[in-house]
Order: structure tokens, then C-alpha cells, then sequence
């Protein structure tokens, strides 16, 4: 044994590239997938610009119906599978050991491997662009608009696959953190005292995995229809084109949770901080999201009122789409109820989430008027639907996400975001957000079907598009807006102590940037808002917390850094283009990839201090 | 708690967002959906207004709560920390139970309004097939024989039953002015009915994402008087007309020798089903108002824009790809062959 762990050697602690290359400590890799899905989110926005200048005025041709085909299916690929989605495992990432007192998460290693097959997975999806065409098909892929004979070379295989390995990647980082939530908590923090932020990754980790494995039975019925010449959507010969669509939205429903759950959480962390006040209602709440989370199952045909199922089934899927307006709408409630009554504070991250708030009340009415499965019928594919998603995805998820980047970013670099340049930052998306949207409402009403590459101007969409196209390059500025805030807060903002918001959760009593391990001593828990309590425990009680008798006490081990994640994640994706363009490029990345997660499992806990070399 | 003045300032806010949510759109658009002209549209025009209303006064109460929230409770100077209140059993009822009832009334019409528009009513009907292709319309009336295509002719105040299929790739069949879509996929049939009120001409378009030139898969319902229709259907169902100048009778020869004749049938009656490559059947095609799926008006510029460049017009369609005049050099249409065919054409009513 001891020459096998000899050929498996743990770096230590090296510093620079290398350091984050085989860093498995969870705030870089936190700050990676935010990073990552960053950069992605600003492709997803700039495409989103490119449509958005095209659609400015009736028969432009600033690009061929081809390429925007490319455009529409890619943004919304990429901001949901590489923008919304990773930027809420960043939060998952950085946040969660913080608030349930642990020091890392459950599998620090396959959490760098989550990492790494996200970014390879991201870059085969995107590989289409420069390799002879994305997939044009929108993101839901209708067949069989999909098969070899429409959809010629290879722009469906990058997504077939791009979507395989991310789907790996999310189920991955699920997993962990389904464990580190139910294994790692601080000893006295029970279920009913996680932070609603911790109930959200919970339960949207349990949707991820159970969500992707039907996306991945469609993508490979799909990748043999196209690669084997199967007919699973070939109707001509006995297949079932609508089958897609119940696998699609089998998976795409629960994934608009995915997308939504960790906003939700969000949000409750961040309005109790500013309001000083526990959130209103945390059982309903944390009820409320378990009712999403479960309902999400049972809407996806509400997707597809205009497939023709029949009344029943369309009365149904119409009953339970607006069952789950009630457990949304009690969170809304209850949100605001925890800031009447509060002392409120008005910093940016409260700003993004009282925008949240209130572009989520017009998201989900307008979903509301979507699940009325008759006049859904002329709704349907139009832009009134592309105003419904982008109120809930953009004006819901990504406020929420902007909300938390400004309320943990102190916690994760030690300096403060600055705070004018985030009003700024906020009016301008606010704007800059219900501009381009809204008026898409109008669109949808006015009989614009979405996906149009162009329209004729008597028509009668002229302006409306041309407001939306105004309102689309103000929120490009915004963003550019974070962006300097982002890069100017990094090297000159405010330090910011360890608690600048006289936070209520335990990530708030530990350092700013904080240490490798998190917490010299694991806190013990007495109850709900654990830190807030400490500070301001009621009646002169002995504050609750860091008692030493309680925590562990020596040296604290934590996990050495590892290359294997990043070899097999990287094998995977050797053996995810082969799928696309050879086998035996397959074999060669799947023999890489088993050999580094053989590595993986054989390799020591820690390379011992002083070893000679 | 809520007095008179309240209410006024309540009432006067609904009535200003609804109005200006209503003036955003355009009912004289022609696709608007706010303008019905038959029961199925006003259905669910209906519902429509019934949930837009309910909306709308949910948004005022909810989002005027936020408002006042976070302008009355904003911190000031030298507060303390407020009272830590945890929740309230009665409030969260209150506002589980309020919601639930609303879409419990919303929920009735819904049920009963669905199962109208999916079930045609007994009776007197017209039943026409329509064939969904990238990126035009076949339309077959199978009463009484007449093929043509991208132009639905229906009698005032009959009920229409559309049988839905698709020779390639998911269209959605949509004409918002008299009924919400319907899906159309290859290897089934799907079906939806509506009848319009109003003699009139109505927009049409396919709905749903189906390759590169999606956009421009529109249509035309025509509504005609019983008489009318009685005489339209006997038109189609006439041989084509015979060429009558010298342009015109080129233009017919050259439609053999350029082997248009291979796609576009110009006999009554004869539907695509077989053909290598479906394509409109043009035995009348000058007697329609609108060209190439009801994107343009029917006329000697337009027709020959079409045929001096299809590709152009729209980008990837099957003419375009595959007619010999395009892709053969040898066979490709002189500038005269094109004035002949478009004589030739606009002669065929
Ligand atoms: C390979 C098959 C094919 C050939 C050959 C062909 N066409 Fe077409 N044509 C089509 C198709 C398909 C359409 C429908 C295009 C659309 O609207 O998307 C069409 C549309 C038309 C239309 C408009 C029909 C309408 O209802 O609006 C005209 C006119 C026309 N073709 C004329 C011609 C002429 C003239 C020729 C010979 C020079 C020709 N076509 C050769 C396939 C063909
Ligand atoms: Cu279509």
C-alpha cells in the first residue's frame, strides 16, 4: 500500500493558480463558481443585447435568422444552466458551512469536482460557437425539430452533452450538500433552527437530484435518436414527439424552483438583518418552500395547455398551478410582515431584496394568469410568457442573487461593496429591468409570438420593442455599474469587520475574510438566529455560543488540496466530446477519469508534514 | 382601518394602474388579443379580464403593503431595536385562506370555460384540415375537395372544426382574434374549432418555434357571407385558368421547363401528401389577397421579389433550397422569364 500512496501525493497548500487549481476548500471554490458563472451571466446578457438590437425596429438584419436562433436558445442555456443556477452554488458554496458552524462541507473534494465539471461543462456547451454552430432549437428542444434531419451537425450534440456533464456536475454538489446540511450542523442547531437560507439549499438540492436524472433519460433518448439512428421522437416511425416534452417539463418545472428556492432563501436572510427583526412566520415559511419544492411535480403540463391533452388534464395541471400561488404568495406575506414593525435599513442588499420582492408579486401574478389554462391559450409562446419568466428569473432570482452578492461579499473578502455606487447600481437595474420587460406584457397581448427574429411593422410592435431594447442597454449598464463597484470595493472598499450589518447567523461571528477552518471552535446552537442571540440574548441569560468545553479541541485538521477532481472532471469531458466526435476519444477520457478517481479514493487524507520527497 | 378617503385613494389606484396597463396595448393591432371577433376568443378575452382585474387588485393591496411597510418602518435615528415578534397564527391563516378562496372563484371558470373551447358544439360545422409545413399552410376542405393554401376561407357565423397536422417539424395553429393556439405535431392530429362573428379578414400566424424562418409562417382567416363562401368554393373547385396574353402563356410555358410544375400542383383538388417536396397548390393562387404564408400582399412587385430570390424573402425555405431555377444555374430565370411567370401567375384566379 504504501507505494500506491506514493504515487498519489497530496499537494500542500501551494499558493497561486496552483492554489485554486487544487484548492478543495469551499469559499475558493464558492468564489469560483461565482467568478465563473459570472462571466457567464455577462455572455448570457450580451447575447440577450445582440436579440434586443435586432428586435429594436420592424425587418433589421443585424443578424441572420440562423445566428439569432443560435442567440435565443444559448441565453437562456446559459443564463439558467451557467448564470442563475452556479451563482446560487456560490452562495451554497461560501454560505452554508458558515451558517450551520462546520468547517467545510461534507466531500471538500468532490466539491471541487462539482466545480470543475461545471466549467467544462459550460465550455462544451459553448463550444458550439466556435466549432460550426450552437444548438438553434430553443432551450427546450422541441422534437423533432431536433433530429438529424432538421437540426444537421453538430450545435444538438453541445447540447445533448454540454447539459449531460452539468447535470453531473449539479447532482454532484447536490449530494454534498444534502449531507453537509443533514451531517454537519453546529451541535444544537436542529432542522427547525436552520437558517430559511439553509431549508432553501436543502430542498433545491433535493429537487436537483431528482430533477436531472429525467432531463438525462430525455437527453439520451435524444443523443441515440441522433447518434443511432433510434426513433424514440421519430414519429413517422412510431415514436412520440410530445414524450420530449413531458420528459423536458418533467425536469423543467421542478428546475424553475431550482432557479427560484435559493432566491427565496436569500431574501430571508437578508430582510431580518435589515429590519432587526426575526423572520416573520419561519415555520410557514420553511413549510411554504417544502410545498413548493414538492407541488413542483406536479404543475409541468401547465407547460403544455396548448399540446392538446384534453380538458381534464388541462383543468388539472390549471388547478394545481394555482394551488401553488397560495404557499408562494404566504412567503410574500410573511416578508412583508417581517419588516412592519422592523427598524429598516436602507443598504443596497435591502434594496435588491424589496426589489425582489416587488418584481416577484408582478412575476407571479402574471404565472397566476398563465395557470387559467383557456386563455393560457393565447398566451402561450408569446412575449407576454418571455415578461412572465423574465419577472420571476431576472426580477426573482437574479435581484435575489445581487441582493446576497452585496450582503456577503464583506463576509467573503473582508471589505464592504460600496454602498452609493449600489444605489446606483440598484435604480439603474431596477429601471433599466421593468423597461425591457414590461412592455413585453404589451407585446404578448399585442399578438407577438416569441422567437422572431424579425416582425413587419404593421404589425403594430414598433415601439414597445423599441422601449424594451432601451430598457435592455440600461440594465447593461448596470451591470457594468457592479462590476466597478465590484473591482473598486475588492482593493479600496471599507474593511469591514467581522459583523458590518449586525448580522443574525453564525457566519457573522468569525473573521471577515474567514480563516481556513471557518471556526476555531464549533459554536453550539441554542436556538434560531444563533449569532443575534449571543449579542442581544434576552433577560441577561448567558449568551449562547463558542464554549470551549464544547468544541474540539488541538489541532484542526482540514482536507489537503487535490489535483484528482480536476483530472476527473476533465477526463469526463474528454469523454463527453468524444462522444460528440469519436468513441475512442471516449475511451481515452474515460480511462483518465477513472484512473483519477481511482487516485481519488486511494490518495492520503493529508500528506504528512516533513515527508521526504 | 380602512376609512372612506382610503378607499377613494384605493379605487383611484386600481383605476390608474388598469388603465395604464390598458392603454399599453392596442386592440386595433392585428393580432391583438384584447379584440375578439368569435365566442371562442371572447371566452377567453373574458377570463382573461377576470384575472387581469383580480391581478391587478391583488398587486395594489400587496404591493401598496410593501410600499408603506418599508416607508413607515425605515430606521431612524437613535431607534432601538424593535419588538422581536416571531409570527402571528391568525395572520398566517388569514392570508393562506384569503388567496385560496380567490382562486377557488377563479377556479370555476376556468374548469368550464376549458371544456368549451376543447369540445365544438353539435351542429351545423365546417371541417377543414390544415397541414402545418416549415413554413406555410396547406388547408384541405374535405366536404368539398378544394385544396389551397395559406388562406382559410370560412362562412360568417359558422363553426369551424381545424384538424391540426404537421408534415415536419411542431407548429401552433393561432388566429388570436377568434381562438387561442393549438399545438400541431407530425404523426397525429390535433383539433380546435371557432367561428367568427364579423365578415373580415383575420391575422393568423404559427406560434410555436419551427426553424429558421418561423417568423414569417403567417396565415389569413377570411370570413365571407354563405353566398360568398358557396361562391369561392366553386371557384376553386373550377379548372385553372387558361393564360390569356402573350406574357401569360410563357409564363405557363416556363413554369413546365423550370419544373415549378414538380412542387406546385396547378390541378383542383390535389393535396401534397406524396410529393417529394410539398409546396403550395397554385391552381388559384392570383384569386389570394396575400403570398408566401400571408407575409406579403398579393401583387406584381411582391411575386417578383418572391421569385427573383426566395431565399431572400425567407431565409432557408424549400424553394429556395431545392427548385431546380435556383440551384441550377442553367435553368435560373432570366428577368423576362420572371414578368412572364408573374403574368403567368396572377392569371391563375
Ligand atoms: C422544390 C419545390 C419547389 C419548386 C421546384 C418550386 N417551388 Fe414555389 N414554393 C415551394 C414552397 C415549399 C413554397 C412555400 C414557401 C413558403 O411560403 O414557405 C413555394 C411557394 C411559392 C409561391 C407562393 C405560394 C403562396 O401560396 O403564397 C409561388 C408563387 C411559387 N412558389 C412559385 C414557384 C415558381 C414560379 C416556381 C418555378 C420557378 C417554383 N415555385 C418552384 C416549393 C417549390
Ligand atoms: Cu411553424
Amino acid at each position: 500500500m504504501a507505494s500506491i500512496a506514493g504515487v498519489f501525493r497530496r499537494p500542500t497548500h501551494p499558493a497561486g493558480v496552483w492554489g485554486w487549481i487544487t484548492t478543495v476548500d469551499h469559499k475558493k471554490i464558492g468564489a469560483l463558481y461565482g467568478v465563473t458563472a459570472f462571466f457567464f451571466f455577462m455572455v448570457g446578457g450580451l447575447e440577450a443585447l445582440v436579440m434586443r438590437i435586432q428586435l429594436a425596429r420592424a425587418g433589421q438584419d443585424v443578424v441572420s435568422p440562423e445566428v439569432f436562433s443560435q442567440l435565443f436558445t444559448m441565453h437562456a442555456l446559459t443564463m439558467i444552466f451557467l448564470g442563475v443556477m452556479p451563482l446560487s452554488a456560490a452562495f451554497f458554496n461560501l454560505i452554508v458551512p458558515l451558517m450551520i458552524g462546520a468547517r467545510d462541507v461534507a466531500f471538500p473534494r468532490l466539491n471541487a469536482f462539482s466545480y470543475w465539471l461545471f466549467l467544462f461543462g459550460a465550455i462544451v456547451l459553448q463550444s458550439g460557437w466556435l466549432l460550426g454552430g450552437s444548438p438553434n432549437t430553443g432551450w427546450f428542444a422541441y422534437a423533432p425539430l431536433t433530429s438529424n434531419s432538421f437540426s444537421p451537425g453538430n450545435g444538438m450534440e453541445f447540447y445533448i452533452v454540454g447539459l449531460g456533464v452539468l447535470g453531473i456536475s449539479s447532482v454532484a454538489a447536490a449530494l454534498n450538500f444534502i449531507v453537509t446540511i443533514i451531517n454537519m450542523r453546529a451541535p444544537g442547531m436542529t432542522l427547525m433552527r436552520m437558517p430559511v437560507f439553509i431549508w432553501m439549499t436543502l430542498i433545491t438540492s433535493f429537487l436537483l437530484i431528482t430533477a436531472f436524472p429525467v432531463i438525462t433519460v430525455g437527453l439520451i433518448e435524444l443523443y441515440f435518436d441522433r447518434t443511432f439512428g433510434m426513433n424514440f421522437f421519430n414519429a413517422a416511425a412510431g415514436g412520440d414527439v410530445v414524450l420530449w416534452q413531458h420528459l423536458f417539463w418533467f425536469f423543467g418545472h421542478p428546475e424553475v424552483y431550482i432557479l427560484i428556492l435559493p432566491a427565496m432563501g436569500i431574501v430571508s436572510e437578508v430582510l431580518p438583518t435589515f429590519s432587526r427583526k426575526p423572520l416573520f412566520g419561519y415555520e410557514v415559511v420553511v413549510l411554504s418552500g417544502i410545498i413548493i419544492g414538492f407541488m413542483g411535480w406536479a404543475v409541468w403540463s401547465h407547460h403544455m395547455f396548448t399540446v392538446g391533452l384534453g380538458p381534464i388534464a388541462n383543468s388539472v395541471f390549471a388547478l394545481t398551478t394555482m394551488f401553488i400561488a397560495i404557499p408562494t404568495g404566504v412567503k410574500i406575506f410573511n416578508w412583508i410582515a417581517t419588516m412592519w414593525g422592523g427598524s429598516i435599513s436602507f443598504k443596497t442588499p435591502l434594496l435588491f431584496s424589496v426589489g425582489f420582492i416587488a418584481m416577484f408579486i408582478i412575476g407571479g401574478l402574471s404565472g397566476v394568469m398563465h395557470s387559467i389554462a383557456p386563455s393560457d391559450a393565447q398566451q402561450q409562446d408569446t412575449y407576454f410568457v418571455v415578461a412572465h419568466i423574465h419577472y420571476v428569473l431576472f426580477g426573482g432570482s437574479l435581484f435575489a442573487i445581487f441582493s446576497g452578492i452585496y450582503y456577503w461579499f464583506p463576509k467573503a473578502t473582508g471589505r464592504m461593496l460600496d454602498d452609493r455606487i449600489g444605489q446606483v447600481n440598484f435604480w439603474l437595474t431596477m429601471i433599466g429591468f421593468n423597461l425591457a420587460f414590461f412592455p413585453m406584457h404589451f407585446l404578448g397581448l399585442d399578438g407577438m409570438p416569441r422567437r422572431q427574429y424579425t416582425y413587419s411593422s404593421d404589425m403594430g410592435w414598433d415601439i414597445w420593442n423599441f422601449v424594451s431594447t432601451i430598457g435592455g442597454l440600461i440594465l447593461g449598464v448596470a451591470v457594468l455599474v457592479f462590476l466597478f463597484n465590484f473591482f473598486l470595493s475588492l482593493r479600496k472598499g471599507e474593511i469591514a469587520g467581522n459583523d458590518p450589518w449586525d448580522g443574525r447567523t453564525l457566519e457573522w461571528s468569525i473573521s471577515s475574510p474567514p480563516p481556513e477552518y471557518n471556526f476555531a471552535t464549533i459554536p453550539t446552537v441554542h436556538g434560531r438566529d444563533a449569532f443575534w442571540e449571543e449579542k442581544y440574548g434576552h433577560g441577561g441569560k448567558v449568551p449562547a455560543g463558542v464554549s470551549p468545553e464544547e468544541g474540539h479541541q488541538g489541532g484542526i485538521h482540514m482536507p489537503s488540496p487535490s489535483y484528482l477532481p480536476l483530472i476527473a472532471s476533465l477526463g469526463l469531458s474528454i469523454a463527453a466530446y468524444g462522444l460528440i466526435y469519436s468513441f475512442a476519444v471516449s475511451v481515452v477520457g474515460a480511462v483518465i477519469a477513472l484512473a483519477a478517481i481511482y487516485g481519488w479514493a486511494l490518495e492520503p487524507a493529508a500528506e504528512p508534514a516533513g515527508r521526504e520527497s | 382601518m380602512f376609512n372612506r378617503p382610503h378607499l377613494a385613494v384605493f379605487v383611484a389606484l386600481l383605476a390608474l394602474f388598469g388603465a395604464l396597463l390598458i392603454v399599453g396595448c392596442n386592440p386595433d393591432n392585428p393580432q391583438s388579443i384584447l379584440d375578439a371577433k368569435g365566442p371562442v376568443a371572447q371566452r377567453q378575452l373574458d377570463l382573461y379580464w377576470i384575472i387581469f382585474w383580480m391581478a391587478l387588485f391583488v398587486f395594489v393591496v400587496v404591493g401598496g403593503g410593501l410600499l408603506y411597510t418599508v416607508i413607515r418602518f425605515r430606521r431612524r435615528p437613535g431607534q432601538g431595536i424593535p419588538a422581536q415578534v416571531h409570527g402571528n397564527t391568525k395572520l398566517e391563516i388569514g392570508w393562506t385562506v384569503v388567496p385560496a378562496i380567490m382562486l377557488a372563484v377563479i377556479a370555476v371558470p376556468t374548469v368550464i370555460s376549458q371544456f368549451y373551447i376543447s369540445n365544438a358544439p353539435s351542429g351545423d360545422q365546417l371541417q377543414i384540415n390544415v397541414t402545418a409545413h416549415q413554413w406555410w399552410w396547406e388547408v384541405q376542405y374535405p366536404d368539398s375537395g378544394v385544396v389551397t393554401a395559406n388562406e382559410l376561407h370560412v362562412p360568417v357565423g359558422m363553426t369551424v372544426s381545424v384538424e391540426l397536422t404537421s408534415a415536419d417539424v411542431l407548429h401552433s395553429f393561432w388566429v388570436p382574434k377568434l381562438a387561442g393556439k393549438m399545438d400541431i405535431f407530425p404523426g397525429k392530429t390535433t383539433s380546435m374549432w371557432f367561428r367568427a362573428d364579423e365578415v373580415g379578414e383575420y391575422f393568423g400566424q404559427c406560434a410555436e418555434f419551427c426553424g429558421e424562418s418561423h417568423a414569417w409562417m403567417r396565415f389569413r382567416v377570411i370570413t365571407d357571407t354563405p353566398e360568398d363562401f358557396e361562391a369561392w368554393t366553386a371557384s376553386q373547385l373550377a379548372q385553372a385558368a387558361k393564360p390569356a396574353t402573350p406574357e401569360a402563356t410563357a409564363g405557363a410555358g416556363l413554369f413546365l421547363s423550370k419544373a415549378c410544375i414538380q412542387c406546385h400542383s396547378t390541378t383542383p383538388g390535389v393535396p401534397t401528401a406524396g410529393f417529394p417536396y410539398p409546396a403550395p397548390n397554385l391552381t388559384h393562387f392570383g384569386g389570394r389577397t396575400t403570398m408566401a404564408a400571408g407575409i406579403m400582399e398579393m401583387n406584381a412587385a411582391n411575386l417578383r421579389e418572391w421569385l427573383s430570390d426566395p431565399n431572400e424573402v425567407k431565409p432557408g425555405n424549400i424553394m429556395a433550397k431545392e427548385a431546380r431555377a435556383y440551384t441550377d444555374p442553367a435553368s435560373a430565370l432570366s428577368s423576362d422569364d420572371i414578368d412572364n411567370l408573374v403574368a403567368y401567375l396572377q392569371g391563375l384566379r
